[in-house]
């Protein structure tokens, strides 16, 4: 047992929150077609609004660099894309995030953090606590929302400068907002 | 397999872009890329310098975006191995437009020559096709590529996949551009996408 199961549980984040919705929205407006992503739960209700929009298209990936690869492809198509996948996924795309200045293509990408903010699972912390350090080290600017409320104009912001700027942009969506990962027998 | 027999890697590329049209072509860094310069410069092509294990994903995206556009991605064994998770992806998205093509020479020739794994034991063509790419052929003559080549402008019955079997010789170097900013805004131009 790693906590008291029957002590009365801290406030955990809604089980349907708005921000996902918010985060749709904005991707809507910008245009965004392509949405390659490894699952997090995180990210899974984006992820369920974007298989269920007939504008984007969404791809799954066997691994997150692929996701780089594909975004650079749908703009030299003339398309926009996101890509969503979770902290530990950044470190496979390092080499090819070298594509982002290669191409000054607008990269786009949504990260939900583990390795944090009362993390359980200890293998998640070493990439979690270098994920900003990885992106600013490859020349992708990093943005990051903690509160539901910020999520909003934070990716906003990241979209903004993203697909007006050709700024590669990562948003990080902290395991606070999301909530650590609970691990039950 | 014949070893003496096997194709030279110029004369195969040349033979699938001679008819190419409105056809977008990706070429995987190293010596795929020189093959497409050497068959002609051209406003569709899209040289890879780097990002190895990206061209399959890169072709990916290009056709999902333009997919009444024929799109062919043509790579080295060695980097079709690096992105082999690639063929699955595209095997799930099912692109009627996409064609992958591996020019298989069986080692790292950029590199001294050393021995792939398909020199061994990996069969691509298999892989492709238990990655949910029916269609894929393993290509031995030149016959056999200019019955293919035509295939690759039909958009609706892709993705298809084409293993070819080359010699290993090291040709002379075709350069290319190596600026991707002129090479992904050339495409963009191409198919009437202005800059930012």
């Amino acid at each position: 047992m790693h906590a008291r199961t029957d002590a009365p549980a801290e406030a955990a984040p809604e089980a349907n929150p708005a921000w996902p919705e918010d985060i749709f929205a904005i991707l809507q407006r910008f245009d965004v077609r392509q949405v390659p992503y490894v699952p997090d739960a995180g990210h899974s209700q984006l992820i369920e609004r974007v298989l269920g929009a007939s504008s984007m298209r969404a791809v799954p990936l066997t691994t997150e660099e692929e996701g780089v690869a594909l975004l650079a492809g749908a703009w030299a198509g003339g398309q926009r894309g996101v890509l969503l996948m979770q902290s530990s996924g950044v470190g496979n795309c390092v080499n090819m995030l070298s594509l982002t200045q290669i191409f000054r293509f607008p990269f786009l990408t949504l990260v939900t953090m583990r390795g944090e903010w009362g993390e359980f699972n200890p293998w998640q912390v070493p990439m979690g606590s270098s994920t900003a350090g990885v992106f600013e080290l490859s020349g992708i600017k990093v943005l990051r929302a903690s509160h539901p409320e910020e999520v909003r104009e934070v990716v906003e912001a990241a979209a903004g400068q993203a697909y007006n700027a050709c700024t590669p942009t990562a948003v990080l969506l902290s395991q606070r907002l999301i909530g650590a990962k609970v691990f039950t027998k | 397999m014949n070893k003496a027999n096997l194709l030279e890697r110029r004369s195969v590329v040349s033979s699938l872009l001679a008819e190419r049209k409105d056809a977008i072509v990706v070429g995987g860094l190293g010596a795929s890329t020189y093959d497409i310069a050497a068959a002609g410069d051209h406003d569709r092509n899209l040289y890879l310098w780097g990002a190895m294990g990206g061209a399959v994903m890169i072709g990916l995206g290009i056709a999902l975006a333009q997919p009444e556009l024929p799109v062919v991605v043509i790579t080295g064994d060695g980097e079709m191995l690096m992105g082999i998770g690639s063929l699955a992806t595209v095997g799930l998205q099912k692109p009627g437009n996409l064609s992958i093509i591996v020019l298989d020479n069986e080692v790292y020739g950029e590199t001294g020559g050393q021995a792939s794994h398909t020199a061994a034991t990996v069969d691509l063509v298999g892989v492709a096709r238990a990655c949910g790419i029916p269609d894929a052929r393993a290509i031995a003559t030149l016959a056999e590529i200019e019955a293919f080549a035509p295939s690759m402008q039909d958009v609706s019955s892709g993705p298809r996949f084409a293993s070819i079997k080359i010699d290993s010789a090291n040709l002379e170097r075709v350069l290319s551009s190596r600026d991707g900013t002129f090479i992904v805004t050339r495409i963009r131009g191409a198919l009437g996408f202005g800059p930012i």
